[in-house]
């Protein structure tokens, strides 16, 4: 489904899911797996930091001459017998796929896990024009039938528990017995498998994304756990990849630096289960494969992204170890954000997508912790992108009014010592007079928000810089202990 | 050991050491400051405080550049003539050394000196370790402690082992790891009031693994973190003694906790 807009609400969102018990329960269990298992995967690999910053200068040199690749990946894919299709915006991509599908009659489209496809709302448009989308990675599959959108890039359904899906699949697949056994997860998995199978067979089109675009030799690499990839782009009549301009790299050489790192950051694995190159569609002697190649090339506001502050998040390869590592993501999980890419790297995209305006709840939710900045595997700077949102934000004058007015106050005290010392010494000596006894505060004009939950501190009394001087003057050391 | 004129001063007379106070130990809790002082001097620095009043981060950190700038400049004026900078933490001092640079960027006149101040800069407990070489104190703690590593210090300032070295030659005191201890307590600077709800669930679970550590003091570098990880604590009605760790290493660790009391005030 396409996802609708509501990041303006991030607060909303953010209570309604701190309130929300089985989420709670589902972001607690998964979390802190994801983070072992990358620590341990790394801990095997001591070069992954030069493998890091490797694919970073892959990526750069890329995103330099871009391009020149998109140039040599074209030309690539049509001697492969393929054809690329350049969409400036998803309105452009929608059309593409949808007159691809409409020319070859597809009745139903099969779909392997791609975020783009989120991005450009796909399902939506092809279900109003009487083409069936399915989605066949089983997060994708679970959510689809929900009438959901991906609560994580690589864990789309991770936001659910087993019984949720367990209700879902006896609410959808009426066909089978109402008495069956669904209590193992291998149960749930094979139902699915069953379902797919059929539709597997069925489709006219598979629809995948791509991790990776390889300029050298055109190729799409495609990694999955399930192999639900492949059985989407072999079967039916066409493949179509659909990928956003910046997945490209150079050489076969690099798409093998990159995987490398991609898996680790995002699983832990070595290498996801199944990893494809997708070249063309079949030729005369091969045993299977499509009959039609298209790559759809996304731009989507990105290569107004290049010349600026924000062509760093153009190295992003989606590895999801940044919302692994979030302590707001794993408070509030992916829906709160409010569109399709939630997390620090879906807190720099989005407003570049939606616009600030809408977005900008987005780059303000973050602890600027840089755990994040510090886990991504191409070293993008996710907390200073950020704050470059929040620099937007503050000079087109979007900052809400009680924090604007507050900043400037404090910003005015702070720029003029000579107001700034006696006004603090003043405001310190009355708080600390009021919250000696107790040492603390449980409740606080204009700091509601923190009280609700939390004490605050009294001071101790006058200020350092206030005693200090008053020592200095006084020739004690600075040694002797507070009076 | 970064700054050769430093060093080259600090064969002649002791290392003059400006305390870049901060805010919120200004404010909040002077006694840090004391601690500080105290720890510089047993050091042997030649310590002054001259006026200040922010290094600008939350200014920074709400998108404000001209409020940044203008309190960058006055800060490195304030500080320039002194041989080192040292914060009692990582997050001001982090602001400073990583982030002032990108301010000035472009600007011929500005550059040398920003970087050259910038290279003075420390954190309190990576200052002593890594520039002085201090490898012990003389304090005395009884309790078993646990330690937060907040993350500008950690992340920016590479401030982990520091604090430990130091803290392992207080008398008296047990250091138990916190689970997690890299993890964001929530507070954010101004993260904590524009998202409340957010902040207190991330200082919730860090609550919980304080006290799952069974330690009976919570120490930090920062006040700030710590004055969030307080605050939950106590809301939470949790015995936990919750201070910075400059007044245990400084022997000063026996006034009230952050969030304590105040003793009756004696003549
Ligand atoms: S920003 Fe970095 S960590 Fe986050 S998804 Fe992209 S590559 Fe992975």
């Amino acid at each position: 489904m396409s996802v609708a807009i509501t990041s303006p609400e991030f607060k909303q969102n953010a209570t309604e899911a701190l309130a929300d018990p089985q989420l709670q329960a589902a972001l607690a269990k998964a979390g802190p797996g994801f983070v072992g298992k990358r620590r341990d995967a790394i801990a095997k690999l001591p070069e992954f930091d030069a493998l890091r910053d490797s694919v970073r200068d892959i990526k750069n040199h890329t995103l330099a001459h871009l391009d020149l690749y998109l140039e040599r990946f074209e030309e690539k894919v049509r001697e492969a017998g393929g054809q690329v299709h350049f969409a400036v915006d998803a309105a452009e991509a929608r059309e593409i796929i949808t007159g691809i599908c409409q020319r070859l009659d597809a009745r139903t489209v099969t779909k392997s896990k791609s975020m783009v496809s989120e991005e450009i709302g796909i399902n939506d448009h092809l279900a109003a024009a009487g083409i069936t989308p399915v989605e066949t990675d089983l997060g994708e599959y679970i959510i689809q039938i929900r009438g959901e959108s991906p609560s994580h890039i690589i864990a789309p359904a991770i936001h659910l528990n087993k019984d949720q899906v367990e209700a879902d699949f006896r609410r959808v697949h009426t066909d089978l017995p109402a008495d069956r056994d669904l209590v193992e997860p291998t149960a749930l998995l094979a139902e699915a498998r069953g379902e797919l199978r059929q539709r597997f067979l069925a489709a006219d089109v598979g629809l995948t994304g791509a991790n990776v675009l390889v300029a050298e030799t055109g190729a799409a690499v495609i990694v999955t756990n399930e192999g639900n990839a492949d059985l989407t782009q072999t079967l039916p009549k066409a493949h179509i990849v659909l990928a956003s301009i910046e997945k490209l790299v150079p050489t076969l050489e690099d798409a093998h630096q990159l995987l490398r790192v991609l898996a680790r950051s995002a699983s832990g694995q070595d290498m996801s289960v199944y990893t494809t190159f997708a070249c063309g569609p079949r030729r005369a002697l091969d045993p299977d494969g499509p009959g039609e190649f298209h790559v759809v090339l996304l731009d989507n506001g990105r290569s107004a992204m290049l010349g600026g502050t924000l062509k760093e998040m153009l190295r992003c390869i989606r590895c999801g170890a940044c919302m692994n590592h979030c302590p707001v993501y794993q408070s509030v999980g992916g829906h709160a954000y409010g569109w399709v890419y939630p997390g620090p790297m879906g807190s720099v995209l989005t407003p570049a997508m939606i616009g600030i305006d809408k977005g900008a709840n987005l780059p303000n939710a973050s602890t600027f912790c840089g755990r994040c900045e510090e886990v991504c595997p191409v070293r993008i700077p996710l907390p200073k992108l950020l704050r470059h949102w929040r620099q937007q934000e503050f000079e087109r004058h979007l900052t809400p009014a009680p924090q604007r007015y507050g900043l400037k106050l404090w910003a005015f005290l702070a720029r003029n010592g000579w107001l700034y010392r006696p006004a603090t010494r003043l405001a310190m000596r009355a708080l600390s007079l009021f919250g000696r006894d107790k040492g603390r505060f449980a409740s606080m004009p204009l700091a509601g928000g923190w009280t609700a939950t939390r004490d605050f501190p009294a001071p101790e009394g006058d200020t350092f810089q206030a005693q200090w001087r008053a020592r200095k003057a006084a020739g004690t050391t600075s040694r002797s202990p507070a009076p | 050991m970064t700054a050769s004129s430093a060093s080259d001063a600090a064969s002649s007379r002791p290392p003059r050491v400006g305390l870049f106070v901060t805010c919120l130990v200004d404010t909040i809790r002077p006694s840090v400051g004391f601690a500080a002082v105290k720890l510089l001097e047993d050091a042997g620095c030649d310590v002054d405080v001259p006026r200040q009043t922010c290094c600008g981060q939350p200014a920074f950190n709400s998108g404000d550049r001209v409020t940044t700038r203008a309190l960058a400049e006055k800060t490195i004026a304030a500080f320039e003539s002194f041989d080192y900078v040292v914060a009692p933490s990582g997050s001001c001092a982090g602001m400073i050394k990583t982030h002032y640079p990108e301010l000035f960027v472009g600007e011929p006149d500005w550059s040398g000196r920003v970087e050259r101040f910038c290279a003075k800069v420390f954190e309190l407990t990576s200052f002593l370790v890594d520039v002085l070489g201090v490898t012990r104190v003389e304090a005395r703690y009884d309790g078993t402690v646990t330690y937060h590593d907040s993350c500008s210090g950690l992340r920016e300032l590479q401030v982990k082992a520091q604090p430990r070295q130091l803290l392992a030659s207080v008398e008296g005191l047990a250091l138990t790891e916190l689970a997690d201890s890299d993890t964001c307590c929530g507070f954010g600077g101004t993260f904590c009031v524009k998202y409340p709800m957010v902040s207190d669930a991330i200082v919730g679970k860090k609550a919980d693994n304080i006290l799952a550590s069974g330690a009976d003091t919570l120490l930090a570098g920062d006040l700030g973190c710590l004055m969030n990880m307080a605050g939950k604590l106590q809301r939470q009605g949790r015995d936990v003694a919750v201070r910075h760790v400059a007044e245990v290493l400084a022997g000063m660790g026996d006034g009230p906790a952050i969030g304590a009391p105040a003793p009756a005030k004696k003549g």
